[in-house]
């Protein structure tokens, strides 16, 4: 009989990483249920950063000197760790940005500007963040290219089925799809759209703000072209955020920014390019957030996140119950089993607004908005939810807390 | 707590859950509307008149209790001013009615239903609007 030893995570021991917690918020410990909006930091990264400040730090790729050279290591490991962490075949392959919306609007002017025009379609899906939605409505515009949304059933999934239909206006080029839908937690069925996008000649890209901190990535299994995440909701600082796309691809395609660093030789007559990934570098890049990058990535990796992500199976399985029991609660999207640790809901005569305000009287941080997600918000049929998102270091007894919280609300607007 | 119970003190929450002024005015003299794309608060505001005079000003909208009471307050502190006067109505006049200590995003939700009452008046009677808002034509509070 085969014994699987499935390693639990400690989500108490690791809270203990985290000094944001160690400070009451209104009198009472904070229970941040906010973590898709960002993520806390763990002290690993904290001083990461700030040893390298004070050993380490110089301009990269530029210096001769000793603290120049430590620096560039610093940087290319950091390069080297996000590498792995995505499975990618080489480093050129792993470009720095300063956050996923770069990396999606790299991808939307470097090839979206040469490749698009007439008679092609860009299709993205009803769920996709504005960052993953205004780049190609935009680029498609402006290329004379259809552009159009994969629509999703009543449940919040995609409604493959309705490709056929979609396919029929133009020749599909660009397919762009995040992993997890950042207001319902729905998880798409990316390698599935990357293998129809490919038998009709597109490309496939895929916005993995939301799951790279939370389950295993590989760009390998999910047969896409290009991949962008950020490094602040993954325990690293903001300002640094990663594109990765296929070598054949980055290297036919145009420069996005120029300058400095992106450079080969500059004449007046003409300028050669850099090879990848500094092509697409240009200027001083965000050094020590891609060494708090690389950190949170070796913390992530220790932990585990394959725990991680059974961790947050977990509570949202027990925040899905718990929320259930409140009366006038809507929740939006697929059942628990079939999503990741987002939970949206609204509460019967309540905005958004006055329920996280509310809640937040208890030291409970939620979101409350359209999560840019305004296209997702139409097609529900309202302008706003409240949204409670789970990590590493969130405890059961922290969604007792929200859902404490909710009764109060529910009370004081009775 | 005590800080919650001031937000949602008792007078707010009863402008909302019964909002005076609320619904249409058949034949407006002066309408707009405006919304707070962040939160998405929106209010709509129909101005009847008399002569010079505030006969009537109903409004319409969803959104948070803030938003919502706070103009609805308003509907009472307008009828019977002039449109000049209310062009000028500083927002202080209303936040002292509100009278709730407010963060800078809620501020924005409190003083929505005062912008597009301005904004309906210039439509409708030519007043003035506050510089930033000029050639305006539906109100967004960033
Ligand atoms: C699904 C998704 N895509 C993209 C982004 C954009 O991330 P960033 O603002 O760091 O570029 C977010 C973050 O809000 C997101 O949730």
């Amino acid at each position: 009989m085969a014994v699987t030893t499935e390693a639990k995570l400690d989500a108490r021991r690791l809270r203990a990483d985290f000094p944001i917690f160690e400070q009451p918020i209104h009198g009472k410990p904070l229970a941040y249920l906010d973590s898709a909006n960002s993520s806390q930091k763990p002290r690993q990264v904290l001083d990461t950063v700030r040893d390298f400040y004070e050993t380490s730090y110089a301009n990269v790729h530029r210096a001769v000197y000793e603290l120049g050279l430590r620096s560039d290591a610093a940087f290319d490991g950091a390069r080297e760790k996000a590498r792995v962490f995505v499975n990618a075949e080489t480093t050129g392959e792993v470009i720095f940005t300063r956050n996923a919306t770069e990396g999606l609007n790299l991808v939307a002017y470097a090839w979206g500007l040469d490749n698009l025009g007439p008679g092609d379609l860009v299709l993205v899906t009803e769920l996709e963040h504005h960052s993953n939605f205004v780049p190609w409505q935009f680029i498609a515009e402006r290329k004379g290219a259809d552009f159009a949304a994969i629509p999703i059933d009543s449940g919040g999934e995609l409604r493959l089925e309705a490709l056929d239909e979609l396919e029929a206006r133009g020749r599909v080029r660009l397919v762009a799809c995040g992993l997890v839908s950042n207001s319902l937690g729905t998880v798409n069925p990316v390698a599935e759209l990357a293998a129809w996008a490919h038998e009709r000649g597109a490309i496939m890209v895929v916005d993995a703000a939301q799951a790279a901190p939370h389950r295993p990535l590989n760009v390998q299994a999910l047969g896409c072209d290009f991949l962008a995440f950020t490094g602040h909701k993954m325990c690293a600082p903001s300002g640094i955020g990663v594109l990765w796309g296929r070598r054949e691809l980055l290297e036919r395609m145009s420069p996005f920014e120029l300058g400095g660093e992106m450079i080969r030789k500059v004449t007046v007559e003409r300028t050669t390019w850099n090879d990848l990934p500094h092509k697409f570098e240009a200027g001083t890049p965000p050094i020590a957030q891609a060494v708090g990058l690389g950190a949170a990535i070796d913390y992530l990796t220790e932990t585990g996140l394959e725990a991680i992500e059974r961790h947050e199976a977990e509570l949202t399985a027990y925040a899905w119950g718990r929320l259930s029991e409140v009366p006038g609660l809507t929740l939006y999207g697929p059942p628990p089993d079939r999503r990741a640790g987002i939970v949206s809901f609204n509460l019967e005569g309540i905005h958004p607004h006055d329920v996280a305000q509310i809640v937040d009287s208890e030291g409970v941080a939620v979101r409350a908005g359209h999560h840019c997600n305004q296209p997702l918000m139409t097609r529900l049929g309202i302008n706003a939810t409240t949204r409670a998102s789970f990590y590493l270091y969130t405890l059961p007894e922290e969604i007792d807390r929200l859902v404490d919280g909710l009764h109060k609300a529910r009370k004081l607007f009775g | 707590m005590s800080e919650l119970d001031s937000l949602y003190r008792e007078v707010i929450l009863d402008h909302y859950k019964n909002p005076r002024g609320h619904g249409l005015i058949d034949t407006p003299d002066a309408e707009a509307e405006g919304q707070n794309p962040l939160c998405g608060d929106e209010v709509s505001i129909a101005v009847a008149f008399e002569g010079d005079t505030i006969a009537d000003v109903k409004f319409q909208g969803r959104g948070c209790a803030i938003s919502q009471a706070a103009t609805s307050m308003l509907m009472d502190m307008v009828k019977g001013r002039t449109a000049q006067e209310v062009a000028t109505m500083s927002r202080e006049e209303l936040l002292d009615e509100v009278g709730i200590p407010l963060t800078p995003v809620r501020l924005k939700c409190a003083l929505l239903g005062l912008g597009v009452l301005k904004l309906a008046l210039h439509k409708g009677r030519g007043t003035p609007l506050p510089e930033e808002w000029a050639g305006v034509d539906e109100l967004e509070l960033r």
